[in-house]
């Protein structure tokens, strides 16, 4: 923890800190490419629907010997699609397929009573229907738009328009890459998806709040003082919070990780691969839009409003002064000032941020 | 500032103890109450439990076609008929052109939820017109005699009425079903309905004169004499009679009917239907404690339902004879209950009782909720299936899980080191709680885990985790500062708070918007996202908070002991705040009297 400890310590102080303001360009360019890549694998690989959201056909068998295990494998064989196996009271089995037609399934049917060595006639093939059907989807997207609209109109009041704009187009951002991303790994898309990128959108919106919070908290007195611009207050509250973000994208990832990996991966659970995988890309996705994108999206819309631009000549005009009179007393041997002028965000500029979020609510009214 | 502040922490020392007690009491109630309740482990959803597999057929009746839209329709009349609330995991699809099968998770009540498929529930309000109850020749104060007729004309008479008659001889020991002839059953049971009809005449129903009136004076037309007919014909004790008595009649007809009174079958003849089951809004079941009425279902109609019930009902008040001031509540064909009115009812409020259980009151409230189905459903089979994830795979999923919750507590340990005396509980606390409610929601609202619902759980590990790494990151900062640790964690609570609250929300009202608007698994998931989200709020209010005020007086916490997480000198604070601020002060001049 030491190590971790001290980056703490030292991220707090301001004696290391990560420009991500600054360096917004080349994280919106990963994102873009990485956007870019996700929309074309949705566009040239789509997604592979299961059989809950577009049918397929359902095989019963007679009382059979065969495991389910082993249906499962003839199944795909037979196929070429992820099937679902039970056994059922009777002692037979239900095997379903996605994205079957009659044809298809006849086909299927002859291929299974080949491979289980059954008569063909004691499989029942029958077309089923989505059970995920259109008023589920019509009444989730109907449910989706009106979270959305309320999300944005919650944060516009809580934080201001900007930061529920940049939430939302971080929101936006996660989702594409975690639809993309399994567009191209071709998983087939169960219920267990949707929840899990529905699980991806509330986590995205929460991460994206905790750090508008601490923004929010450190812009508070930004135009009662020259030093800072908005830009380089909102880069010190996300190093701030970085810690933070840190620890808990872990302890988040961590045990979906086991998951995706360790029982995905060696123990082979197979259907728990697509939940794990969503949550997993968009776990992480969240908590680096969060930061990466959300932020400096906050300061880019702030920096054009004209009291911030104001505020950025006087903080410019400020510095350049300072350092006209840096130079001056380098002249006269005064060292005193030397490690605070050149980096913006200096060790010493902490406090002066700190007590405007802590005490600063109270004593700021009363000033 | 000092005053107010003085005041939120005293208060805030002095809860710690109540708040803790509060909710280990909590716990142990709950956990009590769950293994009370016999329901040690959540409900699982069908994917990892399996359960039963119900397969429906279509039959086409009164004009209604058995098409896409209509099967459509019924699909999502069901679905919400059995997972009303989205939780219950249940499934709903169609098979082939004409079928639709419901899977229902194991555990789940499965003979509630076939009827609740089944049930066509087609309701109406029909003015009664005449009813008597159906004793056939006994009854001799009827008019229309001619009923022992009917019940010899009758062949499949043995069976059905030894059956009945071994139910409703309530103590008599002469009904013996062993009544193999024909004709002495049935005059036993018929004897035996006498019986208990003349003991039960009191109830208004039960006179026969009016009948004869109304079915005159409603004689004009050859329908109706052929629905008297009908009417003389049928006997309400036999079961085949039961199952068409009404059934196929059209809403804008008259037609006859059977219904149940304190267990006496009575038949009916029921004018068209004046208000329609469509105009039900919302229906629920309550209890009735004022009457003892017992289990009753509540109705609020919509609007114009609501018009067209009050003026059937001031019609019907006009009339001051039973059986004419009554009207037929009739489900499917039967009728529920036949209330007399006593004058205009508006309001637009209704309610159905009958000797109801609490499931029955509650399905029928359900079922009339979510509307009538387009066609009628015949079960064509019930089978028991596995689950759709293997056993291995659940299996494998668990110790994956595990070996990934293991991973987040050595984390902890290493980075917070004597903090996770706070973090591992507060956990520990929340994971306790999410599963001893989940186990107790089984039975209560039929809630079950699913194979997502799961991931979901896991993923409300690490919004709980933020939250007191929030915490613990805002009392490391204000150490930063200086601080000692009481001053720091009373000063870092609000704070945190703030950001916890915040950030709560966002996530509860992503719960409540799709709680309320979606269906089916997608509200399942709203109504397990809101339930977690309100546990981290309770956790780090109740246990979190109030147990990291109670170390911050230890001295082993308190004096930043190396392992406590909270080592001043480990976290890089500058110690003696005030001797690093003066030299910065200058610097910060104008900020520096804030801090005094």
């Amino acid at each position: 923890m030491s190590k971790l400890g001290n980056l703490g310590a030292r991220l707090h102080r301001g004696e290391i800190s990560y420009d991500f303001v600054g360096k917004r360009k080349i994280w919106y360019g990963v994102s873009i490419l990485i956007t870019i890549t996700a929309i074309v694998g949705l566009a040239v690989r789509g997604l592979n629907m299961g059989i809950d959201f577009q049918g397929g056909a359902v095989f019963t068998t007679a009382k059979t010997s065969v495991s389910v295990a082993q249906a499962e494998t003839y199944a795909k064989e037979a196929s070429g699609h992820d099937a679902v196996v039970q056994k059922l009271g009777t002692g037979g089995l239900r095997i379903q397929i996605a994205g079957m037609d009659t044809t298809k399934s006849d086909a299927t049917k002859i291929a299974l009573a080949k491979d289980m060595k059954v008569d063909p006639e004691s499989i029942a093939a029958d077309l089923v229907g989505p059970s995920w059907g259109d008023e589920i989807a019509n009444k989730a997207w109907e449910g989706l738009g009106i979270f959305m609209v309320l999300v944005v109109i919650y944060l516009a009041i809580a934080f201001e328009w900007r930061m529920a704009v940049a939430a939302l187009v971080a929101l936006i951002h996660d989702i594409t890459i975690t639809t993309g991303i399994y567009a191209l790994v071709g998983f087939e898309v169960t219920p267990g998806t949707v929840i899990g990128l529905l699980t991806i959108l509330g986590y995205s919106l929460y991460d994206t709040v905790v750090v508008f919070d601490s923004l929010k908290e450190q812009t508070k007195d930004i135009t009662k003082q020259t030093r800072f611009t908005y830009s380089d207050i909102a880069n010190q509250s996300i190093n701030g919070t970085l810690v933070r973000s840190i620890n808990t994208t872990i302890v988040a990832l961590l045990p979906v990780a086991g998951l995706l990996f360790i029982g995905g991966g060696f123990l082979g659970a197979g259907t728990l691969n697509d939940i794990s995988l969503s949550l997993f890309v968009g776990l992480a996705a969240g908590a680096y839009s969060s930061i990466f994108i959300a932020t400096p999206l906050v300061a880019d819309l702030k920096e054009a409003e004209p009291q911030m631009k104001a505020l950025k000549k006087r903080v410019l005009a400020k510095r350049a002064q300072a350092a006209a009179e840096e130079e001056m007393a380098e002249a006269r041997g005064d060292d005193d000032r030397d490690d605070a002028a050149p980096a913006v965000v200096g060790p010493r500029n902490q406090p002066a941020s700190r007590n405007r979020g802590g005490r600063g609510r109270p004593s700021g009214k009363r000033r | 500032m000092a005053a107010p502040k003085r005041g939120r922490s005293a208060s805030a020392q002095s809860k710690p103890g109540r708040s803790l007690a509060l909710i280990l009491i909590a716990i142990v109630a709950l956990t009590g109450g769950m293994f009370a309740s016999g329901n040690t482990t959540p409900r699982l959803g069908i994917d990892l439990a399996g359960g039963t597999s119900i397969t429906l057929q279509a039959k086409a009746d009164q004009g209604s076609a058995i098409n896409k839209a209509n099967m459509k329709t019924a699909v999502a009349i069901m679905n919400r008929r059995v997972n009303g609330l989205g939780v219950s995991e249940a499934e709903v699809q169609t098979q082939g052109t004409s079928n639709i099968i419901v899977n229902i998770p194991k555990g789940a009540n499965s003979e509630e939820a076939r009827q609740q498929v089944g049930t066509t529930a087609k309701l109406y309000f029909r003015p009664v017109l005449a009813s008597e109850a159906s004793a056939g020749a006994a009854s001799s104060a009827s008019p229309s005699a001619s009923s022992s007729g009917s019940s010899s004309a009758s062949p499949s008479a043995t069976p059905s009425s030894s059956a009945s008659a071994s139910q409703k001889a309530t103590g008599s020991s002469s009904a013996s079903p062993s009544s193999s002839a024909t004709s002495q059953g049935r005059a036993v049971t018929d004897a035996l309905k006498a019986d208990s009809t003349s003991s039960s005449s009191a109830s208004p129903s039960a006179s026969a004169s009016p009948s004869a009136g109304s079915s005159a004076s409603a004689s004009a037309s050859a329908a109706a004499s052929k629905l008297e007919a009908e009417y003389t014909a049928l006997d309400c004790n036999d079961q085949a009679q039961r199952a068409t008595a009404g059934k196929s009649a059209k809403p804008t007809d008259a037609t006859v009917a059977c219904g149940k009174n304190s267990g006496v079958w009575y038949k009916y003849v029921l004018g068209p239907a004046r208000v329609d089951g469509t105009e039900v809004k919302k229906a629920q079941a309550v209890f009735d404690t004022q009457t003892a009425a017992g289990w009753q279902v509540q109705m609020t109609f919509t609007g114009t339902g609501a018009k067209k019930f009050a003026d059937v009902t001031g019609e019907l008040a006009k009339n001051s004879q039973p059986p004419q001031n009554e009207f037929g509540i009739v489900l499917d064909g039967e009728v529920v209950s036949s209330p007399t009115v006593a004058q205009s009812i508006v309001g637009g409020q209704a309610e159905i009782s009958g000797s109801f259980t609490q499931t029955e009151a509650q399905s029928l409230a359900n079922v009339l909720s979510y509307g009538a189905l387009p066609l009628s459903f015949r079960e064509q089979s019930v089978t028991t299936v596995t689950a759709a994830l293997g056993g291995e795979q659940l299996h494998a999923g668990l110790i994956a899980g595990a070996i990934g919750l293991g991973l987040v507590v050595i984390y902890l340990l290493v980075f917070y080191r004597g903090l996770s005396v706070v973090a591992i509980p507060s956990l520990l606390v929340s994971a306790i709680l999410t599963y001893v409610i989940m186990a107790l929601l089984g039975p209560a609202i039929h809630f079950a885990l699913n194979l997502p619902a799961v991931c979901g759980a896991i993923v409300a590990i690490g919004i709980t985790a933020d939250s007191f790494i929030v915490f613990f990151e805002r009392i490391r900062d204000e150490i930063r500062e200086g601080r000692t640790l009481r001053p720091a964690v009373e000063r870092a609570w609000p704070r945190a708070r703030r950001t916890i609250l915040v950030s709560d929300f966002v996530s509860f009202l992503a719960a409540a918007v799709l709680f309320i608007v979606t269906v089916g698994k997608v509200q399942g998931f709203a109504f397990t996202l809101g339930l977690t989200t309100v546990l981290d709020v309770v956790v780090v209010f109740f246990f979190t908070k109030p147990l990291m005020t109670v170390l911050a007086r230890r001295k082993f916490f308190a004096n930043g002991h190396k392992w406590s997480g909270l080592d001043p000198k480990g976290l890089g604070a500058k110690p003696p705040l005030r001797r690093t601020r003066r030299p910065a002060g200058p610097v910060a001049g104008p900020v520096d009297p804030k801090e005094a």
